[in-house]
């Protein structure tokens, strides 16, 4: 932000000078104004109507979860600033109270949305974030494919589905590393995984890989430290498709990839199978510990999860020759990331280790897509020379 | 020659005879290899593309057997390069962190600086013998010239090369690039004059060296790839530098310079174009990377 643009008055000041402050001069302001202003590191949210109270609610690690928005006096404009670092990226709702009655829905004067299973909420892109154009659908990248399979499991009871990627120009006489990915499909719906390979590859920022997204039937049963889950990957999964597939068949040539519990079940099975995987990819990994007492805050859900997490903690291992770990300073898991990451260390695997100013989302995991697989699988880029 | 030859390419060839027949190598586009309508218009002479990407893809297609050996080849050759890398990664670090010590008295650091490089040039030396042998293992073991496959597309390389006045390398993947111009045994039936640029330039050298300081993740290191098909003795070739390196670092410039010394690391930016001499040296007015870690004309080097 230029000196320039700090002294100067933010436009929601400007407003409050205006004279008569009538609806007309409302409407004017927000028929100007892309909302939330953003104006260098200072972000105005704001919300018209009636009400009581309104409230602006995240889920920032260092905010209060629900912070009032202020009345503009003579106007039924509703207003907030907040500073964001630049480069944020903040998902937020609005709840407005209105007498008893009490709602909670997306910012109606902002049209970005941010996607995820549990639905949708507004976006605020601080200054200075954009969204990476290579998340972007682009037409000149050549098209991978992408096939429904169904993998029979005895370990799991059941047949698992899994959607195969294969790399555009996929060939039987070449060979693929092998990536998993945990919660395959939101990572196709909403963190663009299709979209995201095809132009990485296209641009030979990635090798060209063979992509296995899996479909959790419960998560918070098979992604918590399950040792029918690492069996269905190490022992019935990568095994059938190292055999149907040319692939590299050797650790540098394996990858699990996970967020959130994703990044446990991925961490919990090269735990079990240490000679397997050459590379972890952990976003935002519900890595919740405790060191001392059992009050992790988490939920019975996380005892598992707590349970492994100690254990390793106490006795780490050396699970993979490379970890790419990444998480968002604004989530309540920057700390037990953090904490991991000189855990990991320790035992002499080669660690790169990603903070975003971002939240717990979908989003975040797609920007971090580039960094995390440019990393685990390079591309040709320093071989081309055009 | 650089990247975006355009104009370079018929200046060059310009002084051919009508008549002459121009040979192409497009192997570094790969899949787009057949795409060369336009360089064809650039060469300006009659041409045939060597098509060696297509030949790879016909051998292998061919001779099971072979492309089977051959993935099998490069997948060790990989593990060799990422066990070299891993190791080259501390040799480097160390080169530049010593390299960028104030502390240290000036002679003192001098000495040091030295010590880490010949460390570093070991691993380079290493790597090509350990590369070199394997390729070597390779080929006695597979002899790709009595395979059928190979051998029918190598006759049909030399015919036509021999019938070439002059040999047009493209730009593209150097691997791809090496890799098949080694395999149809391009070197000893090249025509007299050699026209090439960027990944096509680096194949005709003794030494491939691979570099980019701007991917995604931060740096990767300089690394010697290979052998190229080696008519071009004494140079490292570096299409691209201003764009692909960090230019403006002098130390990570004069610890690459001073790295593959005596070799002279040549700067081949956009619409450079460099004549070699009689004996295949540079000309005095090439720019290269001085020891100093500037940019310089070979001359003042």
């Amino acid at each position: 932000m230029t000196s320039a643009a700090a002294k100067r008055k933010l436009a929601i000041n400007r407003l409050k000078d205006r004279k008569p402050l009538d609806p007309a001069t409302v409407d004017r302001f927000l028929a100007r104004n892309e909302v939330p202003i953003v104006e260098g590191a200072r972000c105005t949210f704001l919300y018209r109507g009636d009400a009581d109270e309104v409230l602006l609610v995240q889920r920032v690690v260092g905010l209060p979860e629900q912070i009032p928005m202020r009345k503009l006096r003579g106007t039924d404009l509703w207003y907030l600033v907040l500073e964001l670092p630049e480069g944020s990226r903040v998902n937020y709702q609005l709840e407005v109270r209105r007498g008893e009655q009490l709602e909670r829905f997306n910012d109606p004067l902002n049209p970005k949305l941010s996607y995820s299973p549990m639905g949708t909420s507004s976006v605020c892109f601080g200054h200075g974030y954009q969204t990476p154009e290579w998340t972007e659908p682009d037409p000149t990248a050549r098209q991978g494919t992408l096939e429904e399979i169904v993998m029979p499991s005895r370990a799991l009871r059941r047949d698992c589905p899994v959607t195969l990627y294969r790399p555009a120009r996929f060939r039987r006489t070449s060979t693929y590393p092998l990536l998993v990915v945990h919660d395959g499909p939101d990572f196709l719906q909403y963190a663009a995984a299709k979209t995201v390979l095809d132009n990485l590859i296209h641009r030979s920022e990635v090798a060209e890989t063979v992509v296995a997204f899996l479909h959790p039937e419960d998560r918070l049963t098979e992604y918590t430290n399950s040792t029918a889950h690492s069996r269905f990957l190490t022992q019935e999964l990568v095994p059938r498709l190292e055999t149907q597939l040319p692939l590299v068949g050797r650790p540098s040539g394996r990858c699990l990839l996970g967020s959130s519990l994703g990044a446990v079940a991925s961490l919990s099975a090269a735990v079990r199978s240490p000679e397997t995987y050459g590379s972890l990819v952990l976003m935002s990994g519900s890595f919740v510990f405790t060191d001392i007492g059992n009050d992790h805050g988490g939920g019975p859900v996380f005892d598992p999860v707590v349970k492994f997490v100690n254990r390793y903690r106490a006795r780490p291992t050396r699970v993979a020759d490379r970890i790419f770990m990444s998480c968002g300073v604004y989530e309540p898991l920057i700390t037990p990331n953090r904490s991991m990451v000189p855990t990991f260390e320790s035992t002499g695997m080669t660690m790169r280790f990603v903070e975003t100013r971002d939240g717990h989302n979908w989003e975040n995991w797609r920007d971090t897509l580039r960094d995390a697989l440019s990393w685990v699988y390079p591309g040709a880029q320093k071989f081309v020379y055009e | 020659m650089g990247p975006r030859p355009g104009a370079n390419v018929p200046r060059v060839l310009g002084d051919l005879d009508g008549e002459a027949m121009v040979a192409m190598v497009t192997a570094g586009w790969q899949d787009r290899e057949v795409d060369d309508a336009e360089l064809r218009e650039l060469v300006g002479h009659r041409t045939t593309n060597l098509a060696l990407h297509a030949r790879c893809l016909a051998v292998y297609e061919e001779d099971r057997e072979y492309a089977h050996a051959e993935r099998e080849h490069e997948s060790a050759l990989a593990e060799l390069r990422q066990l070299y890398l891993v190791q080259l990664d501390h040799a480097l670090s160390a080169a530049y962190e010593v390299a960028r010590r104030s502390d240290a008295r000036p002679r003192m650091r001098e000495r040091a600086v030295t010590d880490a490089l010949r460390v570093v040039q070991l691993l380079d030396q290493q790597h090509m013998q350990r590369i070199g042998d394997a390729q070597q293992a390779f080929y006695d073991a597979w002899r790709p010239q009595e395979r059928a496959a190979v051998a029918r597309h190598r006759e049909e390389v030399q015919h036509i090369l021999e019938g070439s006045s002059a040999l047009v390398v493209a730009g593209g993947h150097v691997g791809e690039l090496v890799k098949a111009m080694h395999l149809f045994h391009v070197a000893p039936h090249v025509p007299p004059r050699v026209v090439a640029w960027s990944a096509g330039a680096m194949a005709l050298t003794e030494r491939v060296v691979l570099f980019h300081d701007f991917v995604p993740h931060g740096v990767a290191q300089t690394e010697v790839y290979g052998a190229g098909i080696g008519v071009v003795p004494a140079v490292v070739v570096l299409p691209h530098a201003r764009r692909r390196l960090r230019v403006g670092d002098p130390i990570r410039m004069s610890v690459m310079a001073r790295r593959f010394a005596p070799a002279h690391c040549l700067v081949l930016d956009d619409v450079t174009r460099v004549a070699l001499t009689e004996d295949r040296g540079l000309p005095a007015d090439a720019r290269v990377l001085h020891p100093e870690g500037h940019i310089a004309e070979l001359e003042a080097a």
